[in-house]
């Protein structure tokens, strides 16, 4: 066979493959369902909601003393809206569980008070600060004294406390590379501690909570979710959020860096500090010694949305970094010491 | 405009230009953040032509694999206005099987990178069996490096001429040929001027336009219960819902409807979605459904409408499986299985055979090892209720559970159970 009709012959095959690059036509398709119109209107943000909800009942039905990690962030208060869905008109089949740096800011502390007697759930507050007398650790110190690496001890300890045999967290994988590995369903040894090699294949959406004596389960029912997804489903529903994360003037400490710092009880504030007024809000609600304000006229979700859009719209063909925003996802990494 | 997700793989090896695919999507899409650009382009200034280098946006997963950590999946997310997409990235070294199947189990889509150099090699095979295995119903062949083919238009044909050979042996069906350069951007995101021969879709553009069969609900309805919700307050003494996620189809207030295994008939008495009464329910939505009639009902079991076609209800199941441990599994082995919300105690009662992953052979095997694909068949101790997987792939598929350690040791896609097994079963009962 020549050259010559071997074209032909592909040429052939041109035919036969180029229908294969259009998508099925509406004749071959099956969705003739009477519920069809509802099911179109079925969004990005039902089906992200919808797996949340289907890993929270796992949750449910197969363990025996799950917990809600509460911190009154964003992330965890997305949780309890999803719990309500999940669980209501029952009662959630888990407490809140508050590990208390001793770093909080009012506002947020009000704010976990309130939401946990307005929902009638069991809310159980452990302190770092007893940790830290009760192991004989050392505190964070210095100018802003971390206590996120502290609140690691918190949580074992208190995991202990109560014999829980998972934890329900509000980590993202879009957050971190290393998150970005990480199952929904993550198997901690008696130390907590996570590894990667041991990471079960996670196939469907079906969940192996299986474990033995001493191991505990963490779950991360919105692991899908990116921090765009999060402010949009809050929109949604209308959730209510601590008034940190909005626009406010706040007195702060100026880094050398160009971080803003709130000035509070629990930094030590030096003759040589540049301080200043600024419209700042915070992205993250963490350890107020360390988690710094970004300034922002943002004063509702619909402004922080469209914040966080522009953000992305500047990095286009961006030549040099935006120091601000560079810090608040510094920030964002800093958050994932929590878990 | 409504938004919805699309759960896409990447099949092929850094070698095919994954990472830089991948990397050139998310860059394109503006999904990279400010720090990780920065990174990218002090890194990038290195290299003589100061071009970014796209493949550094996945390199996480090659520092990781140098230090010899295992990592199967890591999940990526980008958006455009029309999806959101979420890209489950499996590295593609050796023990490829396991990871790709971990990530195929939710995927809508599969983009099987081919390098125009090499064609269709072993490799393809594999990946494409996997696809047909795990029934991604996209694929996407995608020709990577077509800049080092002189952007030529024979060798794209004959490469898709070859794959649709091999996709007809494994009964793939809906294959969409792309002509491209993942280094040069040549028809990932905008349309390549070197190629005007291609009168097709851009990657990207198909991606946002590939049409998703989503809610699942062509198919019977079922319904498996996760949680049984009772208050057993004053005021809701006598309330009992069983909350749980439409798996398939869609249920109304007053179907008929069946509870399996145990067989006893009911009526849809409410339907709540989002702790409000519905008249109607869809897959996937997760709700609380109420019965008429008070049935002893509890996690695992299984809710049909009476009108549709009927599950399977047995204890003897055939199955495909991908073995993902590193200890072999042998006949008379004791496992769990995890099907959905059920879990039962099982033993491996056959292996019937294993599939060479690159010829399709089937082939007698006395013992499974990490990343074999076979067809064995499980004796279970209570009987399950499911659809094949062909037909079903939200009641068809359940997870081995290793009964010592807990660990994940295997995927399963049920078979259809035969005919006579059936009628054998009806004259038991």
């Amino acid at each position: 066979m020549g050259i010559e009709s071997q074209n032909h012959e592909l040429t052939g095959t041109l035919y036969v493959l180029s229908p294969l690059t259009s998508h099925l036509s509406p004749l071959t398709s099956l969705t003739t369902h009477y519920s069809l119109y509802m099911s179109k209107n079925f969004d990005y943000l039902d089906h992200l909601e919808a797996q949340a909800i289907h890993i929270l009942r796992e949750v449910a039905g197969q363990f025996e003393r799950p917990a809600l990690l509460f911190s009154g962030g964003k992330d965890s208060i997305t949780l309890v809206k999803l719990a309500e869905k999940a669980f209501r008109p029952g009662k959630f089949p888990f407490p809140l569980v508050h590990i208390d740096t001793g770093h909080n800011f009012p506002e947020v502390l009000e704010y976990r008070d309130r939401l946990a007697a307005q929902l009638g759930e069991r809310l159980i507050v452990r302190k770092v600060e007893d940790t830290i007398r009760r192991q004989g650790l050392k505190d964070g110190s210095g100018k802003f004294p971390s206590r996120n690496a502290l609140q690691t001890n918190t949580l074992l300890e208190t995991i202990e406390e109560f014999e829980f045999d998972a934890c329900i967290g509000g980590a993202r994988r879009d957050e971190e590379k290393a998150r970005a590995k990480e199952r929904i369903f993550s198997i901690r040894d008696e130390f907590g501690a996570w590894d990667p090699k041991r990471q079960r294949p996670e196939l469907w959406d079906i969940y192996n909570g299986s474990i033995r004596k001493g191991e505990n389960v963490r779950v991360f029912p919105i692991s899908n979710w990116t921090e765009l997804d999060v402010w949009n489903y809050i929109r949604r529903e209308k959730i209510e959020l601590p008034n940190i994360y909005f626009s406010h003037a706040r007195d702060c400490v100026v880094t050398p860096g160009g971080q803003l710092i709130a000035i509070t009880e629990h930094i030590r504030l030096d003759p040589e500090d540049i301080t200043a007024n600024r419209e700042v809000r915070f992205r993250t609600v963490g350890d107020a010694t360390c988690t710094a304000a970004v300034e922002s006229p943002a004063t509702t979700v619909e402004d922080i949305i469209q914040e966080i859009i522009e953000t992305k719209i500047s990095e286009r063909g961006a030549t040099r970094l935006d120091d601000r925003l560079s810090e608040a996802a510094m920030e964002d990494r800093k958050k994932n010491g929590y878990f | 405009m409504k938004v919805n997700i699309l759960k896409f793989i990447t099949a092929g090896s850094v070698d095919d230009g994954k990472s830089t695919l991948i990397g050139r999507l998310l860059f394109d899409s503006k999904a990279v953040s400010h720090d990780i650009l920065h990174t990218l382009e002090r890194q990038s200034k290195n290299k003589p032509d100061g071009e970014l280098d796209l493949s550094l946006l996945t390199d996480g997963l090659r520092a990781e694999r140098e230090q010899g950590i295992t990592i199967d999946v890591a999940y990526k997310y980008f958006n455009t206005p029309r999806r959101k997409f979420i890209i489950a990235d499996a590295p593609g070294h050796v023990q490829y099987t396991r990871n790709m199947v971990t990530g195929a189990s939710n995927a809508d889509l599969a983009i099987i990178l081919i390098d125009a150099r090499h064609g269709v090699v072993e490799q393809t095979h594999r990946h494409s069996l996997v696809a047909s295995l795990v029934g991604i119903p996209h694929i996407v062949a995608a020709v990577n490096k077509m800049d080092l083919v002189d952007y030529d238009e024979e060798v794209f044909y004959r490469i898709a001429a070859d794959y649709q050979k091999l996709a007809q042996k494994l009964g793939l069906q809906e294959i969409t040929f792309i002509p491209m350069s993942a280094l040069a951007g040549d028809n990932v995101v905008t349309l390549s001027e070197k190629m005007p021969w291609y009168t097709g879709k851009t990657l990207l553009e198909h991606l946002e336009t590939v049409e998703l069969s989503e809610t699942n609900e062509e198919v019977a309805p079922r319904f498996q219960v996760q949680y049984v919700i009772r208050p057993r307050t004053e005021e809701l003494h006598d309330y009992r819902g069983y909350a749980g996620a439409l798996r398939s189809g869609n249920f109304r207030k007053g179907d008929r409807v069946v509870v399996l295994p145990a067989g006893i008939e009911s009526t849809i008495k409410a339907i709540e979605v989002n702790q409000q009464e519905v008249e109607e329910a869809f897959a996937p939505q997760p709700v609380v459904l109420h019965l008429a009639d008070d049935i002893d009902i509890s996690r695992g079991d299984t809710i049909v409408r009476l009108d549709s076609a009927q599950p399977a209800v047995t204890q003897d199941l055939d199955l495909d499986v991908c073995w993902m441990s590193e200890r072999p599994l042998y006949p008379g082995d004791r496992l769990l299985v995890r099907h959905n919300s059920a879990t039962v105690k099982a033993i491996v009662k056959e292996i019937y055979h294993r599939v060479d992953v690159h010829t399709f052979e089937q082939q007698e095997a006395e013992q499974l090892k990490l990343n074999d694909i076979a067809t064995i068949r499980l004796r279970t101790a209570k009987p399950l209720v499911f659809d094949s997987y062909k037909q079903n792939r939200s009641t068809g598929g359940l997870i081995l559970v290793n009964d010592n350690t807990f660990d994940t040791v295997g995927a399963g896609m049920l078979h259809e159970v035969p005919v006579t097994e059936t009628l054998q079963q009806d004259f038991a009962i």
